[in-house]
C-alpha cells in the first residue's frame, strides 16, 4: 500500500501497480487506449498522459504516461493539470484525423471506447483538413468484420491475438502511419478466441459479423445475466435479444472464471437460439401410435393440449433420462417426477463412470480445484489427454497464461514490473513455466508446452504411473523401459520444482483409469511436497457439458446407468419414458438405442432444437433455450451459477422444468426455477449450499426488481405498433429478480445481476472498471455462485488403475471447438467453422495404406462400417488412429477396435472433402511458434 | 513437417521450394543466431537477392522454413523499406532524396531520370530494366547528390552524369514524355 | 602518438588497410595487451576516466554505460555488444567513413569492449545500403578470425568473440539503440519502453551494450596511449577527437577528424572552404537533420557538447549541414519533416499522427497555399512532440529544426503563406 496524492486528493493504492491502474481504481476518469486491465501497459496511445511532480516544490511538474509510471509511495500527481489535458486534448486529436465519421451506422457505436474517451479528452472539431488515410478491409471469415479505416493504431488487436491468445495470423503490418492490422492475405482469422477482438479493440475495426446481420443498437438490447452453455467452464456471458429474437453474447466479468474473454464457442453459439431447427412447437406423432412409422403423420397442438397429453402418457412407472446440458433445475424436476430410482444421468456409460470419479477427488481434502485465474497462477502444469482448446477452450486460454509465470518471475527479479507487458517478454524470449502435454495428437497448445507425450490413453497411463513412481516411490507401479522413467523423472522433477503445480485434464477419452492414473500422480506429488507444503494439490477436470458435474450429482449414490435405462426400454420394464434434452445417439451405440426405441414404450422427449433421437418421440415437447429460461449450471469446479432468461420464450414454448413439474401446467405462472432450488435444497443437505443462491436472489426481489432493458431502451411503446396501436403488456417476471423493463433498481447499485456494465461517460464493455472493487478485482458485491462440494471426503490412498490392453488398433476421438458441442452446432457461423466426420492418420500409416492427404479410407469396426476422409498429420501417437464423429457417427461402436484399408476416391467425393478439410485445417492448425 | 502441411493448406498460396543455394545461405544465418526468428529478414534478403523480389510464394517457403506463420513474416517483412514485396526492375534506383541531397538540388536530377525513363518514384520501366526507388539520406552527404544503382554508389549526380549512365545502360533518349 | 586516432590510417583513395598493413601501423597491440595484462574492470575505470561520450547522438557518458551491466556470480552469463552502424539520420556520412577507411580499427575496439563487459558474441548492426562496407567488414573479420584474433579464446587469453555482421532492411528508427535490439530479434523494429535498460535487459532478454561505431573506434587509442593523451586531444571541456563533417553549398564537402572543442569556423572555412561562391550562410544544423538550427553567429562557438547545447542546439552526431542565401528554409525542413514522418515506426500517437500532419502542412506552404492557421498547428506540434512526450526520441528529433526554423526564418513561412508559390521557386 501506499499514499498518494492526485489533485490535490490523497488515496491510498496498491504500489504493485502502474499509475493508470490505481486512478482507475479510485474511480477516476482518464482516458486510455492501449493499456487493457488483462493485457498491461506498453505506452503506445499516449493518451493516459499526467503531470508528476517531484515534490512539493515542484509546481512544473513532468508529463508522464500513467500505465508506464510506477507507483511511488508519496508520490504526487494531477489529471487535471492544464499541460496534461492539452496534452490528452492533442493525442485523441490525432488518433481522429484519419478516423471515418461514421458513427451512425457503425456497429460500435454507443458502446465505444474510441467515443467515449474522445468526450472524456474534449475533442469535437476536426482542424485536420488534407486527404485521411484509408485502407482495404479483409474477409476475415463468418466471425468478424473488419473496417480498418476505424483504426486508431492502439496495437490492442495484435496484442491480445498473437501474445495473449497464441494466433499467429493478425499482425501489424507495414509501419508509420499506414500501420495495417490484418492477415497477410484474407482469410477466415484462425484462432479460437478471435472473438474478443470485438471487445479488445476500442473501436469499430472488429464486430461481429453474426450480430451485424441483425443488428441492434446496445441500448436496445434486452440483457440478462447468463452463464455460456458451450462447455463445462461456466462463462459468464451477456446474452442480447430484440424482437424476441437472441442477437448477440458478448462476455460478463467474472473475476474466478472468464475474466474478460470467452471462447468463439461460447461467443457465437447463440445463433443455435435462431436456427431453423429450433423445436417450436409441440410435436405429437399420432402415427407411431398406430405402429406407422410415417413421419408426416405428425398433429401439432396447443401448449394447453400438449400438457394434457403429456399427463396421459406419463402415468404410472416412468423412466426419466436426465441432461448434461439442460439446468440444474430442469434435471431436478425430472428427478422428481420419475423418483430417483427411475431417474437415469444422460451421460454415456463412460463419462458417467469417470464423473463418478471426479466427484470424489473434487471431495479429497489433500486436492484443490482450481478456477481459471487458479490455472493462470500455476507455475507448471501436466496436462493429461484432454484437447482443451477444443473442449473447455477458456481453460486452455488459462494454460496459455500460466506458461508466463515464469517470465513474470525473472521480470520480477529484475524489478521489471509485471504489468510492463512489452517489457516482461522481451527479459523472457522463450522462456516459459512448464507446461507438460500427454495427448494422442498435438494440439493448439503445443506451441508454449515444454514437453509433449503423443501417446494413446493406455501410454499415457503407463507414464503417468511412472511419474507417480518417482514421485512416492511406495506408489505401485510396474517397471517400465528405461527411456519411460527418464521422461517420467524430469516430468516429475517439473512438478516437484514448482511452487504452484497443476494437473488437468478432462474425461473426453471416457477412461476412468486415466482419471485415476492423473489423480494419483496428484497424491504422489501431495506426499512429495509433505513436509515443505501442506497446502492441497491443484487437479482439475474439463467437463465437456455445463452441466456434466450438476447431473451427476443429482444422480450420485445411485447406481442407474444409461444403459440400464436402454435396456429397461428395450424390455418394456416401464410404462412410458421420459428423456430431456439429450440426443441418445450421442451417448450410446446406436444398436442399444435402436434396440430401447424398438421397445415402443411411450416417449416424450423435451427440447430445444430437433435431433436424431427427438425425431422418434411420440410427444417432442418445445423446451425453451437456455437464453429464454431461468436455471443454475454446475461447472467444472462444482461452483453452481445462476443463469436468468434474457427473454421470455414464444407461446407454446416453456423452460424444461415447467413442462416437468406437475403443478397445473395451463395456469400461469407456472413453477419457478426459485421455487424448485428452494424446495430442493431444503429436502437435500447435500445441496443445501444452494440456498446461498437464492437468498442473494431473495435480497434483491424483495427490494424492487433490476430492469433487463438499459434506461436508453428504444421503440418500447411502438415495438410492436405493426399490430397494436396499443403498448404491448410487458411480460411479468415473477420468477427472478429481473423485470422485462426498463424500470428498477438501477445495476449501478449491484453488480450481481450486472448484465450490462454502464457508467456515467463510459458506454463501452470498459465501464466494467466501475464496478470492480480494484481493476482486475472482484465485482463489487458480486455474487460468484456458490460451491457444492466441499473437501470433507477422505484422502484416499492411491487408486489401483486398470491396466489397459494395448490393442493394435483402438481409436481416440478428436475433439473440435466448432461443430463438437451438439447446440452451438446449429449456429450458422460455427457451421461455417465445422467438418465433418474424418479420420486422422500419421505418415507411416498412410503410406502402408496407400492413401494421401484427402484421400478415404474405409473403417470397420464390429457391424459399422465408414468410409471417412482422411487427415495425414506428423503428430500423432505412434500407431494411433484418429476419429472425428462430428456429432454423426457412433463412437462408441466405433470405440471397439477397428480394421482400416484404402478407398478409392471419387472424384466429386475428393472435391468436398477438400473443401471441408481447409475449413478442419483452420481449427486444427498447429504451428510451432517455438522459434528457438 | 505437420506445420507445413497444414499451413500451406489453409492459405491460398502455395509455398514454392526453396533453392538448394537459398536454404544454404539461410542455414548459415540460422547457425549464428540463437533464436530462428532473428533470422527471418536476413532469409528475405536471400531470397531477394536470388529472386528480385519476396513473392507470396517466397514469403511462405520463408516462413515454413523458420516454423512461423507467413502472417508474422511478412509483419516484419512490410515493415522495412528494403524487402520488396512487389517485382521491381532488373536494376533498381535507390535515389536519396534527403536534406543534403535536397540542397544540393537532388530533385532536379530526380526529375531528369524521371523525364529519361518516363517513371516517377515507385515505378518500373515498361522493359521491366529499372525501378526508381527513393530512400533516407545515404550517408554520402559530402557527395550529394547520390544515389545506389546495382550496389554502386553513384556520387555528385548531375543530369549529364545521369545521361552518360543511361546512354550506356541504351536507354533511348527519347523513352520519357519528350 | 597520433592527434588523430580516428582516421590515421585512413586515406580514402587506396583500398583500407588489411590485417598486415594494420598491424604493421601497431593496429591490435592495444588489444594484446589488455587481454595480457588489463582485467575487463581495469578496462571499465580506463574508459569511465578518459571522459569518452557515445557519438551516436546522444553524448552519453561510454563508461558509465558500460557501468551499468550487472556482473559477478549472478548476473546472466550471456552478454552482447552491438555496434551501430545504422548511419541513417539526414545529413550523417561518418562512421561510413570509419568502416570503409579502417575496418579493423572497428574490429579492435569491438574487442576491447566485448571484453570489459564479457560478451562473447557482438553483432554489427549495419544499414543496408552500404554494401562497400559490408564487404570490407567481413573480409577485416575473416582475416582477424584466421589471425586468431576473433574465435573462442583470443591469442589463448582465455577470452573469446565471435562478430557477426547484421545488415538492416532500410528503417531510419533501427538506429534507436531498442528499436534496432528488435531488429535483430527479427521483429518489427519499434522502439522498446526504458526501464529496462538493454544494459540490463536487452538482446533476447539479455544485458546488452549498444555503442555507435565511432564511439568504439575511440577505444583502440585510448587503451593504447592513456587517458591522459585522450583528454589532452580535446581543445575544450570535452575529451578526444571527434568526426565533423560538412555538406551542402560549401566549397569542400567531407568529413575530418578535429579535436573536440574546434571552433566551428574552423570546421566551415578552413576545412570545408567556405561557403560556394555565390552562396551565403543563413544557417546550419551543427550534427544532422535533428538538431536545432545555428545561425552564423554562433560560428565562434566550440565543438563541445555543452557549449552547443546552451546555445539550443545539439552536437550529436558532428556532421553539419549548411543552409544558404539560395535555398528555401521551408523546402529544406520540409523535406526533413517529410523523412521523419515516413521514417515514424507508427507505434506511438503523436509521433505516427502528428508528423503526417506537420509533413501535409509544409507540402500545402510550398505550394503557396498555406494558411496562418497552419503556423500555430506546427507551433502546438512542438510541443505535442516534445521530448518525454513520444515514445523515443525519433519526433523531439524531428522538432528541433522544426522549432528553431520557425523562429528564425519566419518571415520565410509568412512569405509563402496565400502567395500561390515558394518564393525561391517564382
Ligand atoms: C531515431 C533515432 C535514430 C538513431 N540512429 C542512430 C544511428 O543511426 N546510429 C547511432 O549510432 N545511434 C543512433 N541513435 C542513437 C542510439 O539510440 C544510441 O543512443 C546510440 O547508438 C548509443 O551509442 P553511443 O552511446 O555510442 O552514442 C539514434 C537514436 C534515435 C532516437
Ligand atoms: S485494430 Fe483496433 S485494437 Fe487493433 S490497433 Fe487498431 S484500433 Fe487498436
Ligand atoms: S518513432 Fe515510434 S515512437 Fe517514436
Amino acid at each position: 500500500m501506499a499514499k498518494i496524492s492526485i489533485d490535490g486528493i490523497q488515496y491510498e493504492v496498491n504500489a504493485a501497480n502502474n499509475l493508470l491502474q490505481e486512478c482507475l481504481s479510485q474511480g477516476l476518469d482518464l482516458p486510455y487506449f492501449c493499456w487493457h486491465p488483462c493485457m498491461g501497459s506498453v505506452g503506445a496511445c499516449r493518451q493516459c498522459a499526467v503531470k508528476q511532480y517531484r515534490d512539493a516544490d515542484d509546481t512544473k511538474g513532468t508529463l508522464v504516461m500513467a500505465c508506464m509510471t510506477p507507483i511511488t509511495d508519496g508520490g504526487i500527481y494531477s489529471i487535471q493539470d492544464s499541460q496534461a489535458v492539452d496534452f490528452r486534448s492533442h493525442v485523441i486529436e490525432s488518433l481522429m484525423i484519419s478516423h471515418p465519421h461514421d458513427c451512425p451506422v457503425c456497429e460500435e457505436g454507443g458502446e465505444c471506447h474510441l467515443q467515449d474517451m474522445t468526450q472524456m479528452s474534449g475533442h469535437n472539431y476536426r482542424r485536420y483538413d488534407f486527404q485521411k488515410v484509408t485502407h482495404r478491409n479483409q474477409n476475415l471469415g463468418p466471425f468478424l468484420n473488419h473496417e480498418m479505416n476505424r483504426c486508431i493504431a492502439c496495437y490492442r488487436c495484435v496484442r491480445f491475438y498473437g501474445d495473449y491468445a497464441g494466433g499467429s495470423d493478425l499482425v501489424a503490418l507495414a509501419s508509420h502511419h499506414h500501420v495495417y492490422f490484418g492477415r497477410h492475405e484474407e482469410g477466415t482469422l484462425e484462432n479460437e478466441f478471435s472473438g474478443n477482438l470485438v471487445e479488445v479493440c476500442p473501436t469499430g475495426v472488429f464486430t461481429d459479423k453474426t450480430f451485424s446481420a441483425h443488428y441492434s443498437r446496445k441500448w436496445d438490447l434486452q440483457t440478462a445475466p447468463s452463464i455460456c452453455s458451450g462447455c463445462g467452464v461456466g462463462c459468464n456471458t451477456s446474452p442480447g435479444e430484440r424482437y424476441g429474437s437472441l442477437r448477440r453474447i458478448v462476455n460478463r466479468y467474472h473475476h474466478d472464471i472468464n475474466g474478460y474473454f470467452l471462447c468463439d464457442r461460447g461467443r457465437f453459439g447463440y445463433d443455435a437460439n435462431n436456427s431453423p431447427q429450433r423445436v417450436t412447437e409441440p410435436v405429437f406423432a399420432q402415427a407411431r401410435i398406430n405402429g406407422n412409422s410415417e413421419a408426416s403423420a405428425h398433429k401439432s397442438m396447443t401448449a394447453l393440449e400438449a400438457a394434457r397429453q403429456f399427463e396421459a402418457m406419463t402415468g404410472g412407472e416412468v423412466i426419466g433420462i436426465g441432461s448434461p446440458r439442460a439446468s440444474l433445475e430442469s434435471n431436478i424436476a425430472l428427478l422428481q417426477r420419475v423418483g430417483a430410482e427411475n431417474f437415469y444421468p444422460g451421460l454415456s456409460d463412460g463419462e458417467l463412470a469417470c464423473v463418478r470419479e471426479v466427484l470424489l477427488l473434487l471431495r479429497e481434502p489433500g486436492l484443490h480445484c482450481p478456477d481459471i485465474r487458479g490455472l493462470e497462477q500455476c507455475d507448471c502444469v501436466l496436462l493429461v489427454d484432454e484437447d482443451l482448446s477444443n473442449t473447455s477452450a477458456r481453460m486452455a486460454l488459462a494454460l496459455r497464461q500460466a506458461t508466463r509465470n515464469a517470465a513474470t518471475a525473472m521480470a520480477t527479479a529484475a524489478r521489471i514490473p509485471p504489468w510492463q507487458d512489452a517489457a516482461v517478454r522481451e527479459l523472457a524470449q522463450h522462456e516459459r513455466s512448464p507446461l507438460i502435454i500427454l495427448s494422442p495428437q498435438g494440439t493448439r497448445l503445443d506451441d508454449v508446452a515444454s514437453d509433449t507425450f503423443l501417446g494413446t490413453v493406455a501410454q499415457q497411463i503407463r507414464l503417468l504411473n511412472a511419474i507417480s513412481r518417482c514421485l512416492d516411490p511406495h506408489f505401485d507401479a510396474p517397471v517400465e523401459s528405461p527411456e519411460l522413467v527418464a521422461r517420467a523423472e524430469t516430468i516429475a522433477g517439473a512438478l516437484v520444482q514448482a511452487t504452484r503445480p497443476c494437473l488437468v485434464s478432462g474425461i473426453s477419452a471416457q477412461s476412468p483409469a486415466l482419471i485415476q492414473a492423473t489423480a494419483n500422480v496428484a497424491r504422489a506429488l501431495r506426499i512429495r511436497r509433505k513436509g515443505e507444503t501442506e497446502s492441497p494439490v491443484d487437479l482439475c477436470f474439463a467437463m465437456p457439458e455445463a452441466n456434466t458435474l450438476g447431473l451427476a450429482l443429482l444422480a450420485e449414490g445411485s447406481a442407474n446407468t444409461l444403459s440400464a435405462a436402454l435396456s429397461r426400454l428395450a424390455q418394456g420394464k416401464a410404462d412410458a419414458a421420459i428423456v430431456l434434452e439429450n440426443d441418445l445417439f450421442r451417448r450410446a451405440p446406436a444398436a442399444q438405442v435402436n434396440a430401447a426405441l424398438a421397445g415402443q414404450l411411450p416417449l416424450v422427449v423435451l427440447d430445444h432444437l430437433h435431433n436424431a433421437f427427438n425425431a422418434h418421440a411420440r410427444l417432442l415437447l418445445p423446451a425453451a433455450s437456455p437464453a429464454e429460461s431461468n436455471g443454475s449450471w454446475v461447472n467444472y469446479e462444482a461452483r453452481a451459477q445462476s443463469a436468468y432468461r434474457v427473454f421470455a420464450p414464444k407461446e407454446p414454448l416453456r423452460a424444461s422444468y415447467e413442462w416437468l413439474t406437475p403443478a397445473d401446467p395451463v395456469q400461469l405462472p407456472l413453477i419457478g426455477s426459485e421455487e424448485i432450488l428452494a424446495q430442493f435444497a431444503s429436502a437435500h443437505p447435500g445441496f443445501a449450499a444452494l440456498r446461498k443462491l437464492l437468498t442473494q436472489r431473495e435480497g434483491l426481489s424483495a427490494v424492487m426488481k433490476s430492469p433487463r432493458q438499459l434506461p436508453r431502451y428504444s421503440g418500447r411503446t411502438a415495438m410492436q405498433a405493426d399490430k397494436h396501436v396499443h403498448e404491448y403488456r410487458q411480460t411479468l417476471d415473477p420468477q427472478s429478480p429481473l423485470s422485462f423493463s426498463m424500470e428498477g433498481v438501477p445495476l449501478q447499485k449491484d453488480s450481481s445481476l450486472l448484465s450490462v456494465a454502464w457508467a456515467p461517460g463510459w458506454n463501452s464493455n470498459q465501464a466494467i472498471s466501475k464496478f470492480q472493487q480494484e481493476i482486475n478485482g472482484e465485482l463489487q458485491q458480486g455474487c460468484k455462485g456458490v460451491h457444492l462440494l466441499t473437501r470433507d471426503g477422505v484422502d484416499a490412498s492411491y487408486t489401483q488403475t486398470a491396466q489397459l490392453s494395448e490393442k493394435t488398433l483402438s481409436p481416440y476421438f478428436i475433439s473440435h471447438l466448432f461443430g463438437g458441442e451438439e447446440i452451438s452446432a446449429e449456429a450458422a457461423a460455427i457451421q461455417a467453422r465445422a467438418s465433418g466426420p474424418y479420420a486422422c492418420i500419421d505418415d507411416k500409416r498412410a503410406r502402408e495404406l496407400g492413401v494421401n492427404q484427402h484421400g478415404r479410407i474405409a473403417v470397420h469396426a464390429g457391424e459399422l462400417s465408414v468410409t471417412l476422409p482422411v487427415l495425414i498429420r506428423q503428430r500423432i501417437a505412434p500407431g494411433g488412429i484418429g476419429i472425428y464423429c462430428a456429432g454423426e457417427l457412433d463412437r462408441f461402436t466405433l470405440a471397439q477396435e477397428l480394421r482400416v484399408e484404402a478407398v478409392a476416391e471419387e472424384p466429386d467425393m475428393l472435391l468436398r472433402s477438400r473443401e471441408m478439410f481447409r475449413h478442419l485445417l483452420i481449427n486444427d492448425s498447429w504451428q510451432g511458434r517455438n522459434g528457438a | 513437417m505437420n506445420s507445413q502441411i497444414i499451413a500451406s493448406t489453409a492459405s491460398k498460396v502455395v509455398a514454392r521450394a526453396l533453392t538448394e543455394q537459398e536454404r544454404h545461405e539461410i542455414d548459415h544465418e540460422l547457425s549464428l543466431y540463437p533464436d530462428k526468428r532473428a533470422v527471418g529478414l536476413e532469409a528475405l534478403k536471400i531470397v531477394q537477392k536470388h529472386q528480385g523480389w519476396v513473392s507470396d510464394e517466397s514469403l511462405h517457403a520463408v516462413a515454413d522454413y523458420l516454423g512461423m506463420s507467413a502472417h508474422e513474416l511478412d509483419g516484419v517483412a512490410t515493415f522495412f523499406n528494403l524487402i520488396f514485396r512487389q517485382p521491381v526492375g532488373r536494376r533498381v534506383m535507390l535515389f536519396c532524396d534527403s536534406v543534403s541531397c535536397y540542397i544540393m538540388g537532388c530533385e532536379n536530377i530526380k526529375a531528369h531520370i524521371s523525364k529519361r525513363l518516363g517513371i516517377d518514384y515507385g515505378e518500373t520501366t515498361a522493359d521491366g530494366e529499372f525501378t526508381l526507388i527513393p530512400v533516407p539520406c545515404l550517408g554520402d552527404c559530402d557527395k550529394a547528390p547520390v544515389m545506389l544503382l546495382d550496389g554502386e554508389q553513384q556520387r555528385r549526380l548531375t543530369p549529364e552524369k545521369i545521361d552518360a549512365l543511361l546512354d550506356k545502360a541504351g536507354v533511348p533518349s527519347s523513352l520519357g514524355n519528350e | 602518438m597520433s592527434e588523430r586516432p580516428l582516421t590515421r590510417n585512413i586515406d580514402m583513395s587506396r583500398e583500407p588497410y588489411d590485417l598486415l598493413q594494420y598491424r604493421q601501423a601497431q593496429g591490435y597491440e592495444a588489444v594484446l595487451r589488455m587481454l595480457r595484462e588489463h582485467s575487463p574492470a581495469d578496462v571499465l575505470e580506463m574508459v569511465k576516466n578518459s571522459g569518452l561520450k557515445g557519438r551516436g547522438g546522444a553524448g552519453f557518458p561510454t563508461g558509465l554505460k558500460w557501468s551499468f551491466v550487472p556482473t559477478g556470480e549472478h548476473a546472466p552469463k550471456t552478454k552482447y555488444l552491438v555496434v551501430n552502424a545504422d548511419e541513417m539520420e539526414p545529413g550523417t556520412f561518418k562512421d561510413r567513413l570509419l568502416m570503409e577507411g579502417d575496418p579493423h580499427l572497428l574490429i579492435e575496439g569491438m574487442i576491447i569492449a566485448a571484453y570489459t563487459i564479457q560478451a562473447s558474441t557482438a553483432f554489427i548492426f549495419l544499414r543496408g545500403e552500404y554494401l562497400r562496407a559490408e564487404k570490407l567488414l567481413r573480409q577485416a573479420i575473416a582475416e582477424a578470425g584466421a589471425a586468431g584474433l576473433l574465435g573462442p579464446n583470443i591469442q589463448g587469453s582465455g577470452f573469446g568473440l565471435d562478430i557477426i555482421v547484421h545488415t538492416s532492411a532500410g528503417r531510419y528508427i533501427c538506429g534507436e539503440e531498442t528499436a534496432l535490439l528488435n531488429a535483430l530479434e527479427g521483429k518489427r523494429a519499434n522502439p522498446r519502453a526504458k526501464p529496462p535498460f538493454p544494459q540490463v535487459s536487452g538482446l533476447w532478454g539479455k544485458p546488452t551494450i549498444v555503442n555507435n561505431v565511432e564511439t568504439i573506434c575511440n577505444l583502440p587509442g585510448i587503451l593504447r596511449y592513456g587517458i591522459d593523451w585522450y583528454k589532452s586531444l580535446g581543445k575544450g571541456s570535452d575529451a578526444g577527437t571527434k568526426l565533423c563533417g560538412v555538406s551542402g553549398r560549401v566549397k569542400n564537402p567531407g568529413c575530418w577528424e578535429l579535436p573536440l572543442g574546434t571552433p566551428i569556423r574552423e570546421l566551415l572555412e578552413e576545412r570545408a572552404g567556405g561557403m560556394s561562391e555565390g552562396y551565403t550562410l543563413r544557417a546550419f544544423l551543427p550534427g544532422g537533420g535533428s538538431t536545432d538550427f545555428l545561425l552564423p553567429e554562433h560560428l565562434d562557438l566550440t565543438l563541445d557538447y555543452d557549449v552547443i547545447g546552451k546555445a539550443g542546439s545539439r552536437l550529436a552526431t558532428g556532421t553539419m549541414i549548411v543552409l544558404d542565401d539560395r535555398t528555401c528554409p521551408v523546402g529544406m525542413v520540409g523535406n526533413l519533416m517529410r523523412f521523419f514522418s515516413h521514417e515514424s515506426c507508427g507505434w506511438c500517437t503523436p509521433c505516427r499522427d502528428g508528423l503526417p500532419w506537420v509533413d501535409a502542412i509544409f507540402q500545402r506552404l510550398e505550394r503557396g497555399e498555406g494558411r496562418q492557421e497552419d503556423l500555430s498547428i506546427l507551433e502546438e506540434h512542438l510541443n505535442y512532440l516534445g521530448p518525454g512526450r513520444t515514445f523515443c526520441a525519433l519526433a523531439p528529433g524531428a522538432m528541433a529544426p522544426l522549432g528553431s526554423a520557425l523562429r528564425h526564418f519566419r518571415e520565410d513561412f509568412e512569405a509563402h503563406i496565400g502567395s500561390g508559390a515558394c518564393p525561391w521557386q517564382r
